[in-house]
């Protein structure tokens, strides 16, 4: 149990043999427990987890109770307020307004960035999900399987990879949702997702891929096909949980870039767009006043950063939790 | 952890690369006055440069290096003078013009510059089936009519514009090597003003053995020469040592290079990797930044001959009512976003006719297109019928947003209306809904002119089925009056009788006026007397480089 | 190996005819004739639009234009832009610009995200580790143009020259980089750190090998698989989506060139650098596969 210790070239690896002492006396005292039991008691110890599931909590909150945080409009615009600066001395005073300045048109930062955490998170979350389950399914199904599926899967998904996301973008947000129809926010936002999706599996599948074919070579998975489980059991079982590392970590990233690239499609006018208010478009609006405002972009790009780490900490958490390896 | 350190390499390749990448900013050695060179911001033109085939200014900068018309516009205030032309005159009072040229000029391959040059460009530019942008430009030559054809079902049905019944406008006639005769469709006064537009530039004999290769090295006759042309890099002319206009240049080269980001452009005139940007971006606007940036002595700011409108949809309900136009016009505090989205940059109008022109009067608008939100809205109640859309229409390509939206939120707030900007991803696919008639609200609308004279103003913008009218205005006693104005000889009664036409406009309000547009334009150290020109060009011929 | 690489290449042909038919279609499925924008405020004459639908041929039913392209394609012809340059021209002078960046990009991802990699997946839960986390996050959630911006203004730097020198792309190169580096570093940690229970791994540490050794090649080179793949995938990217960065540093590049041919309608210039990009990401995912092999022994192509 030691040597793993011994390859660190450092004494810094101290802290892990605490959990795996832990985890492995825990088990016994009770019923057998399931993978997921054991994940969840790992996790509520682990302070990474904590700290990250508080701040997602505060962002999901922001995001389904707007007006909990804020009693300000977003949308009210006054021009003669134009690119006032923050007003750090109405910080924790609800109902004021200036807290982060205001924008360009007179519209209060603050109020949008807290009205902003909805569409960015929920475009985030449902595109980088849907990612992982169509590519990781593509990947895992090339990946096992090998041969033509492989050829087939693989092929298809160069001809997406060539594709270039400005062209692909406008050409399904303004076949399907053309400005001159003024289409409702549900439909961009859900068009939104559905772009990020259909140009971004390729690369997922690609990552499950290659985590499925170093894994389906190990001596457990291997014994298990001798054992005569069915694929699926293998695959669900076996391989997946040991594969899933990688697509876990390119996604948990890929959340905060599919965020900012949200603001590359409202620029280029096919994307979310008002009343919608979003951190990508905001970040965007900010893009001109970056020496003399910078407050416009400063507040929705560090939530943004916020949010991001959460999720990081969060899958990293959940992932460690779930690896038997690292117990 | 011997030798070298990580950081040291580091350190090192930073120092190189910044070496590298700042050593164009050296001073070059003190080049002798009379033979420098600079480089201009610039972007790849979207035609081939055949004068009569370019209508943006990108191109056009190029060609008016490489080319000289028969007139030209003065760089302090846009009065014609003469310039391969040595008169133009007219006897019978503006019908039929006799153009001399000045002898001994020649195109860059050698050959003379002769009448025959010009009435070939122009029949060739005239002929539709040639399919040039600015063939219209002849418009009112005798015989046009009989060199152009419609195509039956538009453009995009499968039938094909029948053959012209000829292929020569009537109105030209060569009568010997410098000179020709131009007869026009009717009396004009303007026609000497409007020959100075590049679309009137001659063509050497060699670009009609093939026109394509032509426009990729093409000869011209301007104080420039054309030296090389590296695709989306950059473009270099040199100095016409045999130019024999007075508008001889100081410097040898000139090189136009391609930016695609105008802050990238912005930075390299500051560091002086290039010498000049016509465009400041408008993230450097907001403080008045370039000017700390540049001070007094390297950067200008001018009005410029360009303006901007909102044209309203007067085919639908609601939006048919001059009442509604007027009460939207009144609902703009034009001043307050010039001030806080412009940061004064622009000039609030009170009419339709740029400062810049002959024949502007100020003032021409007078209360509806000052804003009075509580006169706004009870004209706007008083309406019986209200638009079913209030929205702005613009191309998301460029920034029009912050615009938009801040007339948009004025509109609302001032008509307690829900007015929304809507941002269609490119121009191309914008301007087709525009002149298609699909739009169902407003849309913006921008005008730069031709040539410096109050009826470039009226003619395309609003006559009945004029060529820029996007919002289908039409008004008999209008048109009437302005069919009046351009058959009048006399040019200061046609003036007056444009600004007479100009005077009905506020009651019917046919597009809203916001405001005149001005340029900011900064420049490197190496330049010196930088003077820029009406269209805000910087005027090559006078420049000199330290 | 040859057989199957052989197959591979094979392989690319079907995936070529379909990009290019897709991306056609695309460009033919954008709203706007490409012709109505090109007058300015003014409305352009039906003679000129005519003319040019004409000359390019945009009359023709889809498949015929594509046919016509691809025929043309085969004899070496990649046609013209709507301002009469060739095609040719434009690639042969933004595709060595932008292989030369997004090689630079993707070195300087690897080195730097490898090697931040290793020593937080080695010192997993140290101070390194959640600053090397917090720090490549930063550089996520900052949107790209703020970073090139910054790091422009900062250090006072000049665009880089027409004839795009090395020494000016590393600059640029590094920033084009940076959006990918917490990638890298987060996907060699994981690896790294599951791998460190290994058998193999500790066969080798009780061998007596030295601790460099045990973590240069055995743990190292078996963590490598994801992390190649996602270097693959971005080598292709880089070139084709660096719209920001050539922008920024004005390098006359293919990101540049292609989002302006989309918003211009220029089909020809988008399906040829498309193509070429296919053929960058086949090649690319081929020798990535290749690479498998090699540094996963157990992996076996057929």
């Amino acid at each position: 149990m030691s040597s793993p210790e011994v390859a660190t070239p450092t004494a810094e690896a101290a802290p892990m043999p605490v959990t795996p002492a832990v985890v492995e006396s825990a088990p016994k005292k009770d019923k057998p427990r399931s993978l997921w039991t054991d994940a969840w008691y790992e996790l509520r110890r682990k302070p990474l987890f904590v700290i990250s599931a508080i701040m997602i909590t505060i962002f999901v909150l922001m995001a389904a109770f707007p007006s909990l945080f804020s009693s300000v409009d977003p949308q009210a615009a006054d021009l003669n307020r134009s690119l006032t600066p923050p007003d750090f001395g109405s910080w924790f005073q609800f109902g004021k307004q200036g807290q982060f300045g205001f924008d360009l048109q007179g519209k209060d930062i603050y109020a949008r960035t807290i009205y902003g955490a909805r569409a960015s998170i929920v475009v985030g979350l449902s595109a980088v999900l849907g990612n992982m389950l169509l590519g990781g399914t593509f990947g895992i199904l090339s990946g096992y399987l090998g041969g033509w599926t492989d050829t087939l899967l693989a092929r298809f998904g160069d001809i997406f990879l060539g594709l270039p996301f400005v062209l692909g973008a406008l050409v399904i947000l303004s076949t399907f949702a053309p400005v001159q129809d003024s289409p409702s926010a549900l439909r961009i936002t859900s068009l939104v997702i559905m772009t990020f999706i259909a140009l971004g599996w390729p690369s997922f599948a690609r990552i499950m891929r290659a985590a499925v074919l170093s894994t389906k070579q190990l001596d457990y998975v291997h014994a298990a096909q001798a054992l005569g489980a069915r694929p699926g059991r293998v695959i669900f079982r076996h391989v997946l949980p040991n594969a899933i590392a990688p697509m876990v970590v390119v996604g948990t990233i890929t959340l905060g870039g599919y965020i900012g690239a949200e603001a590359t499609l409202s620029f280029l006018g096919v994307g979310l767009r008002e009343p919608v208010v979003s951190w990508g478009i905001m970040i965007g609006d900010g893009r001109n006043y970056m020496e003399t405002a910078p407050y416009i972009m400063a507040f929705p790009a560090a939530f943004l950063a916020i949010a991001v780490l959460s999720f990081v900490m969060l899958g990293d958490a959940v992932r460690d939790a779930l690896d038997p390896k690292l117990r | 952890m011997r030798g070298i350190t990580p950081w040291k390499v580091t350190v090192g390749l930073t120092a190189v690369a910044l070496a590298a990448a700042g050593c164009t900013s050296t001073p070059e050695p003190e080049a002798p006055k009379n033979d420098g060179s600079f480089i201009i911001s610039w972007s790849e033109p979207q035609n081939p440069l055949v004068p009569a085939g370019t209508s943006e200014t990108q191109g056009g900068v190029v060609i008016d290096a490489l080319f000289t018309g028969l007139t030209n516009y003065a760089a302090a205030d846009a009065k014609t003078e003469m310039a391969n032309a040595e008169s133009i005159t007219s006897a019978d009072g503006g019908t039929t013009w006799t153009v001399k040229l000045k002898s001994g000029w020649k195109w860059h391959d050698g050959t003379p510059v002769t009448a025959k040059n010009y009435v070939d460009a122009w029949n060739y530019a005239a002929y539709s089936p040639n399919g040039l942008i600015n063939g219209t430009f002849f418009g009112d030559i005798k015989g046009y009519s009989d060199v152009v054809s419609e195509d039956p079902d538009g453009p995009d049905k499968p039938q094909v514009a029948p053959k012209p019944a000829k292929d020569k406008l009537d109105g030209l006639k060569v009568v010997d090597d410098n000179t020709f005769e131009v007869t026009l469709g009717g009396p004009s006064n303007l026609w000497p003003i409007k020959v100075g537009y590049s679309a009137f530039m001659p063509l050497p004999d060699v670009f009609f053995k093939d026109p394509a290769a032509f426009g990729q090295k093409p000869i011209g006759n301007g104080p420039f020469k054309l030296d090389s042309w590296t695709k989306n890099v950059e473009l270099k002319v040199t100095r016409n040592d045999d130019y024999q206009g007075t508008d001889k240049p100081k410097v040898k080269d000139v090189v136009f290079r391609v930016y695609t980001d105008d802050a990238a452009a912005y930075e390299d005139v500051k560091n002086g990797t290039i010498d000049f940007q016509q465009q400041v971006p408008s993230a450097k606007l907001v403080g008045d930044l370039y000017k700390t940036d540049f001070g007094a002595d390297r950067s200008s700011n001018k009005p410029v001959s360009s303006s901007a409108f909102i044209a309203l949809p007067t085919w639908l309900p609601g939006y048919n009512d001059p009442k509604v136009r007027q009460a939207i016009s009144m609902a703009i505090d034009r001043k307050l976003i010039v001030e806080k989205i412009f940061n004064n940059t622009r000039i609030p109008m009170n009419g339709w006719v740029n400062p810049n022109m002959a024949g502007y009067k100020d003032g021409s608008c007078g209360e509806f297109c000052t804003f009075d939100a509580a006169k706004a809205k009870a004209l706007y109640d008083s309406a019986t019928t209200k638009p079913k859309e209030i929205s702005i229409a613009y191309n998301g390509d460029a920034s029009h947003k912050p615009w938009v939206d801040a007339v948009c939120n004025s509109i609302a707030t001032a008509l307690s209306v829900t007015c929304t900007g809507k941002p269609f991803p490119t121009f191309g696919e914008f301007r087709t809904l525009v002149t298609t008639q699909k739009m169902t609200g407003m849309s913006r609308a921008g005008w730069q002119a031709d040539y410096p004279h109050i009826e470039n103003w009226l003619n395309p913008l609003l006559k009945t089925g004029a060529s820029s009218n996007d919002g289908k205005f039409s008004d008999a006693a209008f048109d009437a009056k302005l069919k009046e104005a351009d058959g009048t000889a006399d040019l200061a009664a046609a003036e007056k009788l444009y600004q007479d036409a100009e005077a009905m406009l506020p009651a019917l309000m046919p597009t809203i006026p916001l405001w005149h547009s001005s340029q900011q334009t900064v420049w490197s150290a190496k330049l010196a007397t930088v003077t820029i020109n009406t269209f805000g060009e910087l005027d090559l011929a006078t420049v000199t480089v330290k | 190996m040859g057989r199957y690489a052989l197959r591979r290449l094979l392989q690319a042909i079907p995936v070529f005819i379909g990009t290019t038919f897709l991306i056609w279609f695309l460009v033919w499925g954008l709203p706007g004739d490409p012709f109505a924008g090109r007058c300015g405020e003014r409305q352009c004459p039906p003679a000129y639009v005519q003319f040019m639908t004409d000359k390019f041929g945009l009359d023709d039913p889809l498949p015929v234009q594509y046919l016509n392209y691809l025929t043309n394609l085969l004899r070496g012809e990649f046609g013209q832009t709507f301002n009469g340059t060739e095609i040719g021209d434009l690639l042969a002078q933004a595709f060595p610009v932008s292989i030369k960046l997004a090689l630079v990009a993707v070195a300087a991802e690897a080195l730097i995200g490898i090697t931040a990699g290793v020593l937080t997946g080695l010192r997993r839960g140290s101070f390194i580790d959640n600053l090397v986390l917090v720090s490549t996050l930063v550089l996520i959630a900052t949107p790209i143009f703020v970073i090139g911006l910054v790091a422009r203004y900062s250090l006072g730097l000049a665009s880089v020259s027409p004839e795009a020198p090395l020494v000016e792309l590393i600059i640029p190169g590094l920033i084009l980089g940076s959006g990918s580096l917490a990638y890298i570093t987060r996907l060699t940690r994981v690896n790294l750190v599951e791998n460190r229970r290994a058998d193999y791994v500790r066969t080798a540490v009780a061998k007596g090998l030295a601790p460099s050794r045990v973590t240069g090649v055995h743990l190292l080179r078996n963590s490598m698989i994801p992390v190649v793949t996602w270097l693959g995938l971005d080598l292709g990217s880089l070139m084709g989506g660096a719209i920001v960065t050539e922008g920024i540093f004005n390098i006359r590049g293919i990101g540049g060139l292609l989002f302006d041919s989309i918003n211009r309608r220029q089909s020809g210039v988008v399906v040829s650098i498309v193509a070429i990009l296919v053929l960058v990401y086949l090649i690319v995912n081929l020798i990535v596969d290749l690479l498998y092999g090699v540094l996963d022994p157990r992996i076996r192509y057929e």
